[in-house]
Parts: C-alpha cells; sequence; structure tokens
C-alpha cells in the first residue's frame, strides 16, 4: 500500500473531480460575496430612490432597481450573506438534529426505533405555520431563529433517511461480519455504515439548501428571519411576487442566485460522493 | 367530423351557460355568512346579493329606503319606520314589522352578535301596525340610521333564523335579490335569482357564483382570460394592465375607511418612550412623512393621502384639515427640542402584507433622515392584533374598512372609552365633543365639532396619524354592464345585466 | 409478521394523542387569542371577549378544553370550525378528494418523471445529457412554485387560452374540466418532486453501480438493459423510497403556495387559513389528517424496504 491515507486519496480524486472544482469556486465565490459585499457592492443596499423604482437592467443598474428603487445587484450580494447562513446552518443544524436520531433507531430497532420514527411522523404532520409562529411569538425576530424553525421541521426528513438506510446498511454482510468480529455497534455505525449512506444524505443537504433559502422568506413575513430592509434572496422573491408581469427582473436576479448556488453545492456534493467512494475512484 | 360536433355544442352550451353565471373574483374566503355574527368585508359582498336591508346609500352616500319605505324622527329618540308592503324572504315567509323587530333584536341579543356594538343605543323596537315600528333609543343618536344601511339592518326571516339557531350561517334565509343556493368552504358561494323579489325586474342573471381567488396576480388573469366576469379588488399596480385591455372596464372610487398609525401614549410599558410621552416627538414622526410619495411609490399614487379619518366623499369630511408638507428641518428641530437622543429607536409592528411591509419600508428611510430609527416589526395579523391590544407595541400600522356614518370612523378609535383605542389615547375635552358629535343631526355643525376634534387630538396632542384613503378598484368584463359603485366598495347586483 | 403489523397499529392510537395534545399546548402558547380575532372590531368590548370565551370554552383548563375536544372525538364529532361554524369532519371530507386527487397527480407525475431521469442521469454520468439532467432537477428545485405557476397561467390561460386559470371542478362532476383544472398545479408541484426523485435515484444508482455483484453480472456479460433493471436499481430503492413516501405524504398535507395560486380548495389552503384565523379546531382536525397520513406511509415505507431487502424481514 502507498503510504497515503484513505483522506488524503479521497481529496486528491476531489481536486482531480472538474466539475466538482467548478462547483467549489462558485461555492467560494458566493461566500467571498457575502464576506466582501461591504467593498463590493456598487451601491448602498438600503439606498432608496423615490425617482427611479423597478427600473430595468441598465449600465447604471445592472441588476435593475427594486419597488423602493434600490439597487438589486447590491441587494443581492448583501442578501448572500442572510441566504447562506439561511440555508447552510438550518440545513447543518437539521443533519445533526436528524442524522444520529435516525441511525439510532435504525441501528436499535424494537421501541427505540418505534418511539423515534411515530414522532418524525408527527413532527412531519405538524404545519411548519404553527411552528414558526409560535418560535417567533417565543424567541423574538431574529434569523438565527429562522434558522432554529427551519431545521427542526426538515430534521425529520434526515431522520427518516438516516434510519431507512441504516436498516440496510445493518443487513449487509460487512456489518455482519463487524459484529462478528465484535466491534461496539456506535463503532460500526460511524465505521461502517455513515460512509455508506452519506451519499443520499449529502443529495438531500444540498437540496434542502435551497428549500431553506425560500422558506427563510416566508418566514420573515411572521416576523421570523431578515427584517427590513436588509435585503435576503427568499424575501426578495417574495416581494417580487407582487411585480412578476411588470418588473420580472426583481424575481429573475434572486432566484438565479439561488440556482448558481444550490447548483455549484450540488456539483460539490457529487463530486465528494465520487471521491469518497474507494471503488469509483479505481474506475 | 361527429368529434367536431361534438366540440362545437360543447363549446356552444360553455357559452350559453357562462351567460347565465355571473362570476365574481372575491379576494379572501367570507367567513359565516350570518348578518349577526358576520365580520369580513368580503362577508358584504356576498350580503349585497343575499339580504336587503331596511336603507341602503347611494352613490352620494345618501341613505335611500330598500326595505323600508320611509323613516321619520318623531323625537330625537324615536325612529319610525314604514315598510315596504308585499316583501317575501327566500322561504316565502312575508317580511313584515315583526320580522323587523324579531331581526333587530336578534342583532341586539343574541350572544356573540357583532352587530350589538352597532346598534346598542337602541332601547327596542315596538311594532305599531304589520307595515310600522317604531325604534326607541337610549340617547338621540346621528349615526344611528346610518347602522341600517349595513348588516345592522338587514332582515331575517325569523322562522328559518328560529329553526336554525347559531347554524343559521349556513343557509341564510333573507329577503334579498338572490337565495343561498351552496357554498364550497375557501372556494365558492353561488347564489341564485330570487324570482319573488320585491323588485325583481332589477335582476336578470339567474346565477351569481363568488370565487375565491386570493393571488392578485391570478385573479387579474382569470378575468382576463375570461373564466370570470368581475373582480372585486385589482391591485393599483394592475391598473394600466386593465385599461389596455380593450374587453375589461375598470371602475374606482374612494372607500370609507382609511390607513393610519395607532400610537402608544398610554397602554403600558410600552407607551414610556419619548415617542409615548411627547407629542413634539410625535410630531417630528409625521412631519418626516411625505404621504404622497409612499403613495407614489407604493400605490402608482393612486390612493388620496389624507391627515383625517373621514374621506373626501363624505359630506363630513373637513376639508380644511390637511397633510401638513414633509418638513425635515421642523422635524429636526422638535426632536432637538424634546431633547431626545437621535437616531432614536421607534418600533413599528406591521401585519403581514407586501403592500404595507413595502410602505413601512419607505417611511423607515424617510424617518431616517429626520433622526428616526424605525425597525420593523412584522407580524401576522391574529398577533398583530393581540399585541396592539396588550399595548405590546409602539406603533402599528392599521386599516380600518370604514363606516358610512364618521361616528365609526372616530369614537372607537379616538374616545378614552373607544373599544379599537389600542394607544389608549385619552382627553376629557376630545371626548366630549365626539360625545356631541354623536348627537348633532346638523351636517355642518357636525362638521365644525369633528374640526375640533381633529385640531385637538391629531394636530396638538398628536393622538394617531392618518395616512391615506384606498380606493375600490372593482374591474369587469366588457359583457358585464349596469355598474354603480358606490364608496362601500360592495358590488350591488340590482341593475347588473350580463351580455 | 403478522404480529408486527398488528403492533404497528397499536402504535398509531397513542401517536394521534400524544400529537393532538401537542397542539393543544402548542396553540395555548401560540400568540393571537381566537377570541381577539373572532371578536374582529368588538375586540376592544371586553363582555364579547367574555362571551365568545365562554362559548369556545376558552376560559377553561387547557387539559378540560382537551378532555372536552377528546370526548366529542369519541363520538365522531372533530367540533365545527370556529370562523364559519362548519363541522370539521365536513370540511375534511370537502377537502380530501381534492388534495387527494392533485397530491395522486403530482406524485404520478414526479415519479414519471424523476426515477427514469435518474436512472439515465446516472448510466450517462459525466455525459452532456447527465448534466442536462441535473441542471433541469436543480433549477425545479431552485425556482419557487409562485413563479413557475404564474408563469403557467399567463402562458396557457392568458396568452393560449387552453386551461382555465385556476379554480377545481369535481372528478365525479365533469372528469374532462377537472383535468383540466389540476393538469398546471399538478405539474408544478409533479416538477418538484421529480427533482428531488431524479436527484436521490441518481445518487444511489451510482452507489449500486458499483456494487460488486453488478461487476460480476458486468463480467459476466448480463445485458446491460437488465443489469440495470433487476439488480442495481432494486437496492438502490431505499433512499428512493423513503423520499418518495415523505414527498407523497407532504403532497397530501397540502401544497399551500400551489393552492393559493391556482385557488384549489384543499388542506394546505384549509390548514394555512386555519392557523391565520385561530380556527383551532379546524387546524387539530388537519394536523390529525395529516399525521394519519405519515403514519401510514411510513409504514408503508417499512414494508416496501422489507420488498426492496428481504433480510430486513428478519430483522
Amino acid at each position: 500500500m502507498s503510504p497515503s491515507s484513505p483522506a488524503r486519496r479521497a481529496l486528491a480524486a476531489l481536486l482531480r473531480h472538474r466539475l466538482a472544482m467548478f462547483g467549489l469556486v462558485v461555492v467560494v465565490l458566493f461566500v467571498a460575496a457575502a464576506l466582501l459585499a461591504p467593498w463590493i457592492s456598487p451601491a448602498d443596499p438600503l439606498a432608496t430612490s423615490w425617482s427611479a423604482i423597478r427600473r430595468a437592467p441598465s449600465a447604471a443598474h445592472w441588476f435593475g432597481t427594486d419597488e423602493n428603487g434600490r439597487d438589486v445587484l447590491s441587494r443581492v450580494l448583501w442578501g448572500a450573506r442572510a441566504s447562506l447562513m439561511a440555508g447552510v446552518i438550518a440545513v447543518g443544524g437539521a443533519l445533526l438534529i436528524g442524522v444520529p436520531i435516525g441511525l439510532l433507531a435504525g441501528l436499535a430497532g424494537g421501541w427505540v426505533d418505534a418511539l423515534i420514527s411515530r414522532v418524525a411522523d408527527a413532527m412531519l404532520a405538524v404545519p411548519f405555520l404553527i411552528l414558526a409562529i409560535a418560535l417567533a411569538a417565543f424567541l423574538g425576530p431574529a434569523l438565527e431563529n429562522a434558522m432554529l424553525a427551519i431545521a427542526i421541521s426538515a430534521s425529520p426528513v434526515f431522520a427518516r433517511l438516516a434510519r431507512g438506510m441504516a436498516l440496510e446498511a445493518n443487513t449487509t454482510d460487512y456489518a455482519e461480519a463487524a459484529r462478528a468480529m465484535g466491534n461496539p455497534p456506535w463503532r460500526t455505525a460511524l465505521v461502517h455504515i455513515l460512509p455508506n449512506i452519506a451519499p443520499p444524505l449529502l443529495v438531500q443537504a444540498t437540496l434542502s439548501i435551497a428549500e431553506a433559502i425560500i422558506a427563510e422568506a416566508s418566514l420573515s413575513f411572521l416576523g421570523l428571519g431578515q427584517q427590513p430592509p436588509a435585503p435576503s434572496w427568499g424575501s426578495m422573491l417574495n416581494s417580487a411576487q407582487r411585480f412578476i408581469e411588470n418588473a420580472p427582473w426583481l424575481a429573475i436576479f434572486p432566484g438565479m442566485a439561488i440556482f448558481m448556488l444550490v447548483l455549484a453545492l450540488n456539483l460539490l456534493g457529487d463530486g465528494l460522493r465520487d471521491a469518497l467512494d474507494p471503488r469509483s475512484a479505481r474506475r | 367530423m361527429f368529434r367536431r360536433i361534438a366540440a362545437l355544442a360543447l363549446l356552444l352550451t360553455a357559452s350559453a351557460a357562462s351567460a347565465q353565471n355571473l362570476r365574481i373574483g372575491l379576494r379572501e374566503d367570507p367567513d359565516i355568512m350570518d348578518p349577526t355574527l358576520a365580520r369580513t368585508f368580503v362577508g358584504r359582498i356576498v350580503f349585497a346579493a343575499l339580504c336587503d336591508k331596511l336603507f341602503d346609500i347611494n352613490a352620494r352616500l345618501e341613505i335611500i329606503p330598500q326595505l323600508a319605505t320611509s323613516h321619520h324622527w318623531d323625537d330625537p329618540k324615536t325612529l319610525r319606520i314604514t315598510l315596504r308592503p308585499g316583501v317575501k324572504f327566500h322561504d316565502g315567509e312575508a317580511m313584515d314589522a315583526e320580522a323587523v323587530r324579531y331581526s333587530l333584536n336578534r342583532h341586539l341579543t343574541m350572544q356573540g352578535s357583532f352587530r350589538r356594538g352597532e346598534i346598542n343605543t337602541m332601547e327596542s323596537v315596538e311594532v305599531v301596525d304589520p307595515l310600522t315600528v317604531l325604534i326607541r333609543l337610549r340617547e338621540p343618536s346621528a349615526a344611528f340610521l346610518a347602522q341600517l344601511t349595513d348588516r345592522a339592518g338587514m332582515i331575517v326571516s325569523p322562522r328559518a333564523a328560529e329553526a336554525a339557531g347559531r347554524n343559521f350561517g349556513l343557509r341564510p334565509i333573507c329577503a334579498g335579490p338572490y337565495r343561498f343556493t351552496e357554498r364550497v368552504a375557501q372556494d365558492r358561494i353561488v347564489v341564485d335569482r330570487f324570482a319573488e323579489y320585491w323588485n325583481a325586474a332589477s335582476t336578470t342573471i339567474p346565477r351569481i357564483t363568488y370565487q375565491v381567488i386570493s393571488d392578485s396576480t391570478v385573479r387579474l388573469a382569470n378575468l382576463q382570460s375570461g373564466a370570470l366576469e368581475m373582480v372585486q379588488s385589482i391591485d393599483p399596480d394592475d391598473v394600466g394592465a386593465v385599461r389596455r385591455n380593450s374587453r375589461l372596464r375598470i371602475n374606482i372610487t374612494d372607500e370609507l375607511g382609511y390607513q393610519s398609525i395607532t400610537l402608544n401614549v398610554a397602554n403600558g410599558a410600552r407607551a414610556q418612550t419619548p415617542m409615548g410621552q411627547d407629542p413634539r416627538v410625535r410630531a417630528a414622526f409625521e412631519l418626516a412623512l411625505d404621504r404622497q410619495v409612499i403613495n407614489q411609490v407604493v400605490y402608482e399614487g393612486m390612493y388620496t393621502p389624507t391627515a383625517q379619518p373621514v374621506p373626501p366623499t363624505n359630506p363630513l369630511h373637513v376639508p380644511s384639515f390637511q397633510p401638513e408638507p414633509r418638513n425635515l428641518e421642523r422635524a429636526r428641530a422638535l426632536l432637538r427640542e424634546a431633547g431626545v437622543r437621535t437616531p432614536l429607536a421607534v418600533e413599528m409592528t406591521v401585519p403581514n402584507s407586501p403592500d404595507l411591509r413595502q410602505a413601512a419600508e419607505v417611511m423607515q428611510a424617510m424617518l431616517r433622515e429626520a433622526g428616526f430609527d424605525l425597525r420593523i416589526n412584522t407580524m401576522e395579523f391574529a398577533s398583530s392584533l393581540q399585541a396592539a391590544t396588550r399595548g405590546e407595541f409602539e406603533t402599528y400600522l392599521l386599516g380600518w374598512s370604514g363606516r358610512v356614518d364618521p361616528d365609526g370612523n372616530t369614537w372607537t378609535f379616538m374616545h378614552s372609552r373607544g373599544p379599537s383605542n389600542d394607544g389608549r389615547y385619552a382627553n376629557p375635552e376630545v371626548d366630549r365633543l365626539l360625545d356631541a358629535a354623536r348627537l348633532e343631526f346638523d351636517p355642518a355643525r357636525r362638521r365644525e365639532l369633528y374640526a375640533q376634534i381633529y385640531a385637538i387630538a391629531l394636530r396638538q396632542d398628536r393622538g394617531r396619524i392618518y395616512l391615506w384613503h384606498r380606493k375600490n378598484i372593482v374591474a369587469h368584463s366588457t359583457r358585464v354592464t349596469g355598474f354603480t359603485a358606490v364608496a362601500d366598495g360592495l358590488i350591488r347586483v340590482q341593475g347588473l345585466r350580463l351580455q | 409478521m403478522i404480529s408486527w403489523f398488528l403492533r404497528r397499529l397499536g402504535q398509531i392510537l397513542p401517536t394521534l394523542l400524544i400529537l393532538s395534545f401537542g397542539i393543544f399546548a402548542l396553540q395555548q402558547l401560540m400568540p393571537g387569542d381566537p377570541a381577539l380575532i373572532l371578536a374582529g372590531e368588538e375586540r376592544g368590548d371586553p363582555a364579547v371577549l367574555a362571551q365568545i370565551r365562554a362559548e369556545l370554552m376558552l376560559d377553561r383548563p387547557l387539559l378540560e378544553q382537551y378532555g372536552h375536544w377528546l370526548w366529542r372525538l369519541l363520538h365522531g364529532d372533530f367540533g365545527f370550525s370556529w370562523r364559519i361554524r362548519v363541522p370539521v369532519g365536513e370540511l375534511l371530507l370537502d377537502k380530501l378528494p381534492v388534495t387527494a386527487q392533485l397530491a395522486s397527480m403530482s406524485f404520478v407525475i414526479g415519479v414519471a418523471i424523476g426515477v427514469p431521469a435518474g436512472v439515465i442521469s446516472a448510466v450517462a454520468k459525466d455525459k452532456p445529457l447527465d448534466w442536462l439532467m441535473n441542471a433541469v432537477a436543480l433549477f425545479g428545485i431552485s425556482m419557487p412554485n409562485f413563479w413557475l405557476g404564474i408563469m403557467m397561467i399567463l402562458l396557457f390561460s392568458v396568452q393560449l387560452g387552453w386551461l382555465p386559470p385556476s379554480g377545481y371542478v369535481p372528478l365525479w362532476e365533469d372528469p374532462w374540466q377537472s383535468l383540466a383544472t389540476t393538469i398546471m398545479p399538478a405539474f408544478v408541484l409533479g416538477t418538484g418532486v421529480a427533482s428531488v426523485l431524479m436527484r436521490h435515484t441518481r445518487a444511489a444508482m451510482l452507489g449500486a453501480l458499483e456494487q460488486d455483484y453488478i461487476r460480476t453480472a458486468r463480467a459476466k456479460g448480463v445485458v446491460e438493459r437488465s443489469v440495470i433493471a433487476r439488480h442495481a436499481l432494486r437496492n438502490a430503492l431505499i433512499p428512493v423510497v423513503t423520499l418518495g413516501t415523505i414527498e407523497f405524504g407532504r403532497l397530501l398535507a397540502g401544497a399551500v403556495l400551489t393552492e393559493q395560486i391556482f385557488s384549489i380548495p384543499g388542506f394546505g389552503k384549509l390548514v394555512v387559513d386555519a392557523v391565520f384565523n385561530r380556527d383551532y379546531p379546524v387546524v387539530q382536525g388537519v394536523v390529525l389528517a395529516t399525521a394519519l397520513i405519515f403514519v401510514a406511509l411510513s409504514l408503508v415505507a417499512d414494508i416496501l424496504y422489507m420488498l426492496i431487502n428481504p433480510r430486513l424481514r428478519a430483522a
């Protein structure tokens, strides 16, 4: 065997993956846009101009102006902050809550599984709106609380996904072999099962980010999430709904931003999947 | 070939069927269709077809007879009403003095009645003869007659109401031009022409379907594609599109209500701010706003900027009381005089609706220039109502659908005992004037009383801020004719024709 | 197997009990007093509020309210809507066929597009076809439903005049018109489901294609297509089944925004209006019905897992 560890081999595979690298570059660009927004935006994202409302894209305003005469490009750049956080942190939270619980259900079985699964069913049945209004009342209006609401409501999906995969992985030969060799169950889960169930989790996580970014906007209307006039992609999309016929660029640019981000994250996720899979690396 | 004929036949029957059915798009789903228990504005639009009232209003906001033929004040506390003979309810029962007595008492005493507040000056109703009733009031009221032009004046069939009890609203039986046929919650309400209506000659369309379509773009799309003949409300942004369409007509009238800012001046701990305690700060706040610009940016300049609760269409509007022009220098000077540290943080509770949110953002930008830091707190409506009642707000952007008589737009919001006075504004002199305006039957003297009220409550004390009067924008296909717009925003079905 | 099934059925009742109590408690914690909403413009009058609270038992302790509600439920009575006074059971029965029809159509569209697209995409990995399909799927995920919905209405109803812009006609009244009113919303919802299923199917297929036994089968020269069909797809199905059942459940729970845009009177609109108006008996009814759907669907998922992987049956 060469001295390279599996991790380094995976990294090398990832770096060779051209599409994944493209995705990575786009994601880095978005993060940079969010961090550097104060320096790179052409205008103040909050500066209103009553004489220039809903102007179509032009040399002065590349992405046009919004319903209050604010520069849409600057708002997309600044909005990256709230939206990246809403998407990534909320989904990260959902993964952290959902996956361990789902693994536990799948591996332990019996009443533990029954309890966790029924709680997940019940949580899926609670309307998101009720949860959001109650949280808005208790925790107050803040972006972090919106992320919490999204994380809680998205977690049962990850739990169910992890459980299903754990159930299946548990029956495979290598899991049985690991048990036969006397490995403790948590070790089996961590070492043998988690890598095998990572691909669907990655897929779901990248998909959920798009949902979370859009969900953040509906929450800001309930007093959770980004509050006006601060921008987020989701809230920009929401206010664009009124002007969908008269000023379509209000929806197109934040929509494109979400699409680009989600596309990039998915490419990165696919690359990661390929890289993590030792068999595909050999191909 | 056969298929083509069949398709053609289908097409023909479809168009024939649609001429039989006027489809009207509503912005939201009405609540219970019981005149005593109903609360929503959209519900009133459907009631306009179902339930006739003792009186109605016309386009000049004059009170005209409907189920009554005339009225007479025997003295300022006794109202004599003569009823229209030969009127039948949808169940065939006669609409007579007994039915009027029953309905008014039902409005006044039924558990959970929303009409009680409107007619609680009423002491008793007496049947003089089958076509005459005598209403005795506890105190004179200039506003009482106007209440009988709305839901409080709707007469229901006593037999049906007794039989159905609290479920009367599931199948209302009144004496209107159309009778209730079916309702699918959140979808539609269907009514059919009532052939025995007392003024049946005024109605020709056999069926009206009220269709709930909450998205305004989609409501308009339905009208444009011919799936609706009429829509209750169009956004100001879409008016241009309707005007450009030769097959559509638009009808714009001033509403009876207003958009305002409730200021928390004495309701709990949240009133203990410079904004709540110092009229100079509130004056600075109001002087920083440019109503015309807000109107231009958010509503395409279609609404009417105002400083008072009564719209210009109302004869009791006070023309001399106009919004002050924006004056940043005076606003800043007032803030300095009040000795507050700028930027002064003020929170505004905004019910979740896209246009109000945008209006709040515009105000936020304007106020920033004067030295205010307006924090917008969007809330869904139910939460915001509770916050307002409990005093958990500093300022609250609130709309009011409006009443025909100015009392309904003023007393409950400005009187120290007013049930909707969420900011707990109180001034004994204003209370006295409001009470006096209630008793004053002479329009000129009454208008003078309102002028005094506004001068004290709004200019001197800055107890509330009035922003603008909205518009009722009704659009319809050219196939619909005979529509008369009235400031109350209702769609009166009498005289409507469909080609 | 039968005892396992019975045990699962036995879990339904406690789940619904605990959930309904949870929703009851959540309603107490939520801001927005139902009495204030119902009082409307009379909300400043304490007598009116007291009267409403008394009538709706809102002035009683939580446990008493819950007990009362449960007792009525045992008699088959879900209560009535505070807002429009229609019995909740009737409302649910009204909306159920609408939502069931829309959900089924959307799900069929979602599966019919999503699963084959995922398989093709995995087989054509890293080829232009794969890229195109991924881009389309991710576009479907990123595009808000209102946008797609309104664009379709503007195109197919206003411009072309092919389809009614909104509304709903029941299937049994006029099947043709019913399909015409539901095809656009079903497509909007279906594309969302298709995107999710496509991405999961693709990932799972890629994993499965790498399994050793597939390589063996390939080495033995088994025809490519039958390899994919019989071996790879079967094992790849677990996450697809998981997500598929969840997505179907979500569709059945009602798709608020899409129903709103197309004015379809289904569960989603019902529950949102009920929450905004604090019409709690309706919220309770819908949540219970939805929970029943999710419990049933997770049972379906577990049965499908066993069909896919017989080894699970032993466990």
